[in-house]
C-alpha cells in the first residue's frame, strides 16, 4: 500500500502547494491556518505577514521590526525567527534566552527557526549575516535583547488600550501583562493580535534589564531542540521532500578541473532499474531517479572519459601529480622570507645577539569537516517561474546573491529554506566547488520537477574543502637566563581566504596567520610573516580556522624555547604575561582546575606513566587555557584529561558553553591525534570514514571545564575552545617521550613508553 | 516484500539488496534514521531488529522482512528506549543531533539486553561516531540509565537478563547486521562498530 508520497512522515494533503511535508514550517502554516486571527503574524511565513511587513517600514534597522522576528501564538507559544543557522551550537536556545529575557516570557516557551534571508536579519554588529567566526552572539548581543524589550514595550501597549489603564501602571510578568491596582492579567498569546496593529517604538525608547536581574541570561537553561533531536524529528536539508520530487546522485571528476568527455555506458545506465535520465554538469555527472539509491548505483556504473582542462580554463586544476606529502617538502623549501604580518622590535638584531638561536620547522595538515550529515540541496521550480531551494548554508544572504548570480533570477523570486545543520565546522559557505545546490538547480529545469541532490559520503570526501597545510619556520632567541627575547615564524601557506577568491587579496590574509599572530606574550622582538604558497587543494573554513593549526605550531614551539632555556613552560608562560591581568588568572585558574600544575613524568594511581602539557590561545575574541594529561598506550597516545579553563567575558548559557567546550576538546583531539587529508596522485586517499578516521568515543578524553566571567568584552564560544588543546596534548606528549613532536596528526608517530 | 516497521505492515517495492536504509527513508519517508557513512562506520542508520542493533545501511531489505523493526520514530513507544530519551533529555545530550537517532537505538538495544551494563558493556556497545564530541554526555546518560554503573551491576549480577528479547535472538540479528553489502567502487565495510 506504500508508495514515494505515502510516507508515515506525509502530514497530508491539506495545503497542495507542494509545501516540503516533513519541514516544520508546514506544521506551523496548518497549525495557523485554524488560529490566524489569534496569531500576532510575523513576517515571514505567512503571505499576508510578509506583505504587511513589508509595507511596514522599510527602512527599519536590522533587528528591530518585532513582527519579522516574533509570532504569539495563543497558547502563549513564542515563534521566533532566528538570524542565526542552528548547527549544534546551541544558537536557537541561547536566541529564546536573550530574547525572552527582555520581553519577559520563558525561553521554554520558544519555538525557534531560521530565518530567511532578509534585511531585518542582518543583525551583526559588523553589518553581516553569518552563522560563524563564533560572532553570533556576540556580534547581535545587544540588538537581540532590543528586539525582546520592543516587543515587551508593544503588548503593555496593547494592554493599556485593553484594560483603559496608564501603560505607567502596567508592568509584566513571563507570558502576561500585570495590572497591580486591579490585580487583572493578560496572556502575551491574548494579546498578540492587537499588539500587532501597534507601531514599533523607537528603538532607542526601551530600557533594557540590569544584568543584575536577569532570570534567564547566564543560566544553563536546557536547550529547546533536545527532545526533538532524541526522537528523530529534527529534519536536516538531507531529509526535506516536496511533491512530486526526484533524487539524483552524482559522480564527480576524479580531479578537479576534468571536464565531462564521453560517456561509454550511457545506454545501459539509462536502462537500469529505476533510473529517470542522465545528466551532464561541470565536472559531474548525475543520474535522476525516483529513489536515490537508484541513483546512486546508476552513477556509480557510469564510465566517464574525463578530459583534461583546455588552455583557457580557469578552475583551479588538481594535477594528476599532486601529494600532500610532496607538497609539505616543498612548503618547507619554498625560498622566500615571506611578507610581515606582524611585528615588534628588531628581530634580526635580537637573534644576532642572542645567548642561544633556537631554529625547528613546525607543520599542520590538511583535514576535512567530515560533519555527519552529507551535503545535498532541493530545487524546486514553481508555476510562475520562482525557485525555492533548500539547503544548508551558513549565511542565507550570501546564498540568495549567489543563487541569483549563477542562474540570472531576480533575487525576489528565489526564495531559500535553511533547514538545520547537521554538524558544520565552516563546511556551509559559498565554496564555489563544494556547493550542491547549482546541481539540484541545474537538474530541476533540466527534468522539470523538484529534484534534491544527496552527495555520497564519498562524493563528499572527493569535493569537500580542506583545512589549510601550513609549515612554519621558527627561530627563537633566547637570553642567558633562558627567556625568549626574539621570535619569528615564517609560514608557508595559502590562507582559507586566499584559496577561496583563488588569489591574493591586497592585504594578507588574517585567517592564515591568526594564532601565529595575536600571541599575547612579551616577547619583545617579534616577526611573524607569510610566505604564500598557492595549493591545487580547495580550502576552506574549519571550526576555529587559522587558530586551529596555529595556536598548535607556536605553542609547540615556545616549549621547545622552554626547554632550550630550562625553563618550566608554566613559569614561563607567567613570566611572559607578566602585567597581563586576565591571562594571569586564566592560567592560574586552568592550573588549579587540574589540581595545581604537574608536568611530570610520573606514575599515575593505574601504574602508567603520565605528563601534563599546556597551551594557551586567544581566538575570537576569548580567551583559553588547556592543560592535558596523556600515556602512551600500545604506541599511540591516550588523553585522560583534559582541563580547560575559558574566559569569553561574559556569558548567556553556561551548559550550552561547557557543552561547546567538550565538543571543541573533541575535535581538538581528533584533529592532534588522527586526522589528516592525503592526496596521492591527485586524489584523496580517504573517500569515507574508513579511511579518514575521526575520534571515536574510546578516544575521548574527560573534560573538566572553569568559565570565567572576567566582564572584558564578549567573545565567541563555538570555535575559541578548539585550538589550545591539541598543543596542551602535543606538548604532554613531548614530555613523556622526550621525542619533540613538530607536527600533526600523532598517529605518524610511533611512541615507545 | 513486507516489512514490519513500528508496528505496522508495509509493503515495499524495492529490490531486495536495497540497503534497509533507504527503503525506511526513501520509499517509507521515516526519515528520523539518517544516512551518514553507507559503510556501516558512523551508525547514524541504526535500527532495532528484533531488539538489536543493526546498521541498516548495509542491510540487505529482504534480511529485515518478517522480523520486527524499530527505527527512533516510534522510540518513546518502547519502555526502554522512552527512558533513553529521557536521559538523554536530563543530560542534553545532542548537539547538532544528526547522529543521535542511531545513538538513541544503541543505547536502548544495549539496556534491552543488558539492563545494567558494566563500563566495559558500555564502551563495546556506544562506538556510533559524532563529529560535536557529545561523547561524554553520552557516557554519562547511559551510565545513569545503567543504574549505579559498573560495580553495583556486576554486584547485582544482572547482566544479560533481558526479558523481552532472548539472547539468541539478538545474536543472531546481530550477525546479520555484519553482513557487509557491496558499494560499488569502494572497500568494504570493516568488521566492528557493530553495537
Amino acid at each position: 500500500m506504500t508508495n514515494l508520497a505515502d510516507g508515515p512522515a506525509v502530514a497530508g494533503e491539506a495545503l497542495p502547494t507542494g509545501e516540503p511535508t516533513n519541514i516544520s514550517r508546514r506544521r506551523f502554516l496548518l497549525a495557523s491556518a485554524g488560529v490566524a486571527a489569534g496569531a500576532l503574524v510575523l513576517g515571514f511565513g505567512l503571505p499576508v505577514g510578509r506583505a504587511r511587513a513589508q509595507g511596514a517600514a522599510k527602512a527599519a534597522a536590522p533587528g528591530t521590526r518585532v513582527p519579522a522576528f516574533l509570532e504569539i501564538r495563543p497558547d502563549n507559544t513564542i515563534r521566533l525567527q532566528s538570524p542565526f543557522m542552528e548547527g549544534g551550537q546551541g544558537i536557537f536556545t541561547a536566541m529564546a534566552q536573550i530574547v525572552g529575557e527582555e520581553l519577559d516570557a520563558d525561553p521554554a516557551t520558544f519555538v525557534v527557526e531560521n530565518a530567511p534571508p532578509g534585511h531585518d536579519y542582518i543583525v551583526m554588529s559588523n553589518g553581516m549575516r553569518i552563522t560563524g567566526g563564533s560572532m553570533s552572539v556576540r556580534m547581535s548581543y545587544p540588538t537581540m535583547r532590543r528586539l525582546g524589550a520592543l516587543a515587551r514595550r508593544m503588548l503593555l501597549q496593547a494592554a493599556a488600550e485593553r484594560l483603559a489603564v496608564p501603560v505607567g501602571q502596567l508592568t509584566t510578568e513571563p507570558g502576561k501583562v500585570v495590572h497591580a491596582a486591579s490585580g487583572r492579567s493578560i496572556s502575551y498569546g491574548e494579546l498578540a493580535p492587537h499588539a500587532l496593529d501597534m507601531p514599533v517604538p523607537d528603538p532607542d525608547s526601551v530600557k533594557l534589564r540590569d544584568p543584575s536581574q536577569f532570570r534567564w541570561i547566564g543560566k544553563p537553561v536546557e536547550r529547546l531542540d533536545v527532545h526533538a533531536k532524541s526522537t528523530g524529528k529534527a529534519v536536516y536539508a538531507i531529509d526535506v521532500r516536496v511533491e512530486g520530487m526526484l533524487q539524483a546522485a552524482v559522480q564527480h571528476a576524479p580531479r578537479l578541473g576534468l571536464t565531462v568527455g564521453a560517456i561509454r555506458n550511457e545506454g545501459q545506465v539509462k536502462a537500469m532499474k529505476g533510473v529517470h535520465s542522465v545528466h551532464r554538469l561541470p565536472g559531474a555527472v548525475a543520474v535522476v531517479a525516483e529513489r536515490w539509491w537508484d541513483a546512486r548505483r546508476a552513477v556509480e556504473a557510469i564510465q566517464v572519459d574525463w578530459r583534461e582542462p583546455g588552455q583557457d580554463s580557469t578552475l583551479r586544476y588538481m594535477p594528476a601529480d599532486f601529494s600532500t606529502d610532496a607538497f609539505r617538502e616543498r612548503l618547507a623549501n619554498e625560498p622566500g622570507s615571506g611578507d610581515d604580518a606582524e611585528t615588534a622590535g628588531d628581530v634580526a638584531s635580537a637573534l644576532k645577539g642572542a645567548h642561544t638561536v633556537v631554529g625547528a620547522t613546525y607543520h599542520s595538515q590538511y583535514l576535512n569537516h567530515a560533519q555527519l550529515e552529507p551535503p545535498s540541496a532541493l530545487a524546486r521550480f514553481n508555476a510562475d517561474g520562482t525557485l525555492e531551494l533548500w539547503m544548508p548554508n551558513q549565511a542565507p544572504e550570501m546564498f540568495l546573491a549567489d543563487v541569483a548570480k549563477r542562474t540570472g533570477l531576480d533575487p525576489a523570486r528565489i526564495t531559500l529554506h535553511s533547514p538545520l545543520l547537521g554538524g558544520f565546522f565552516g563546511r556551509h559557505f559559498i565554496y564555489d566547488t563544494a556547493m550542491v545546490y547549482p546541481q539540484a538547480v541545474q537538474l530541476a529545469k533540466e527534468v522539470g520537477r523538484p529534484v534534491k541532490v544527496i552527495w555520497s559520503r564519498e562524493e563528499e570526501f572527493l569535493r569537500d574543502v580542506l583545512r589549510p597545510m601550513a609549515v612554519v619556520r621558527f627561530r627563537g632567541g633566547l637570553d642567558a637566563q633562558g627567556m625568549p627575547v626574539a621570535l619569528e615564524a615564517v609560514s608557508a601557506t595559502e590562507g582559507p581566504t586566499e584559496g577561496i577568491s583563488n588569489k591574493r587579496g591586497e592585504k594578507l590574509d588574517d585567517s592564515a596567520l591568526e594564532g601565529l599572530t595575536g600571541k599575547a606574550y612579551a616577547i619583545p622582538n617579534r616577526r611573524i610573516a607569510q610566505l604564500y604558497v598557492k595549493t591545487p587543494a580547495m580550502l576552506g573554513y574549519w571550526r576555529s580556522v587559522g587558530n586551529s593549526m596555529n595556536d598548535f605550531l607556536y605553542e609547540t614551539f615556545l616549549d621547545e624555547l622552554a626547554d632550550k632555556g630550562g625553563q618550566d613552560p608554566y613559569e614561563l608562560r607567567l613570566r611572559l604575561l607578566q602585567g597581563n591581568e586576565r591571562l594571569t588568572h586564566l592560567l592560574r585558574a586552568v592550573a588549579e582546575l587540574s589540581g595545581g600544575w604537574k608536568r611530570g613524568p610520573f606514575t599515575a594511581e593505574d601504574g602508567t606513566r603520565r605528563a601534563r602539557g599546556i597551551a594557551m590561545a586567544s581566538p575570537f575574541g576569548t580567551q583559553a587555557a588547556v592543560i592535558a594529561e596523556v600515556s602512551i598506550e600500545n604506541g599511540q597516545v591516550r588523553v585522560h584529561d583534559v582541563w580547560e579553563a575559558i574566559d569569553p567575558g561574559s556569558i548567556v548559557n553556561p551548559a550550552i558553553i561547557e557543552a561547546q567546550v567538550n565538543g571543541a576538546v573533541a575535535l581538538g583531539l581528533s584533529q592532534v591525534l588522527l586526522e589528516e587529508t592525503v592526496y596521492k596522485k591527485g586524489m584523496p586517499a580517504a573517500r569515507n570514514y574508513d579511511m579518514y578516521p575521526i575520534l571515536t568515543p574510546d578516544r575521548m578524553a574527560r573534560v573538566h571545564v572553569r568559565i570565567i566571567e572576567s566582564g572584558a568584552k564578549m567573545g565567541g564560544i563555538g570555535e575559541p575552545p578548539l585550538p589550545a588543546v591539541p598543543p596542551a596534548v602535543a606538548n604532554a606528549v613531548s614530555r613523556l617521550t622526550g621525542q619533540r613532536i613538530r607536527g600533526m596528526p600523532l598517529s605518524r608517530y610511533d611512541f615507545k613508553a | 516484500m513486507e516489512l514490519q516497521i513500528n508496528g505496522k505492515t508495509y509493503e515495499v517495492q524495492a529490490d531486495a539488496d536495497t540497503p534497509l536504509l533507504w527503503v525506511i527513508r526513501d520509499e517509507l519517508g521515516l526519515t528520523g534514521t539518517k544516512y551518514g557513512c553507507g559503510l556501516a562506520q558512523c551508525g547514524a542508520c541504526s535500527v532495532l531488529i528484533d531488539g538489536a542493533v543493526v546498521r541498516s545501511c548495509v542491510m540487505p531489505v529482504d534480511g529485515a522482512a518478517g522480523r520486527k523493526i524499530t527505527t527512533i520514530e516510534a522510540i518513546e513507544a518502547d519502555d526502554i528506549g522512552k527512558r533513553v530519551v529521557a536521559a538523554w533529555v536530563r543530560h542534553q545530550v545532542p548537539q547538532c543531533g544528526y547522529c543521535q537517532s542511531g545513538q538513541v537505538m544503541a543505547a536502548t538495544a544495549l539496556l534491552k539486553q543488558k539492563p545494567h551494563p558494566t563500563d566495559q558493556d558500555i564502551a563495546a556497545a556506544m562506538v556510533n561516531l559524532c563529529r560535536c564530541g557529545t561523547y561524554n554526555a553520552i557516557k554519562a546518560a547511559v551510565h545513569d540509565l545503567a543504574g549505579g554503573g559498573a560495580d553495583q551491576a556486576a554486584a547485582a549480577g544482572a547482566a544479560g537478563n533481558a526479558p523481552q528479547h532472548p539472547a539468541g535472538k539478538a545474536a543472531a540479528a546481530g550477525a546479520l547486521a555484519l553482513a557487509v553489502l557491496g558499494t560499488p567502487g569502494h572497500a568494504p565495510a570493516r568488521q566492528g562498530g557493530e553495537g
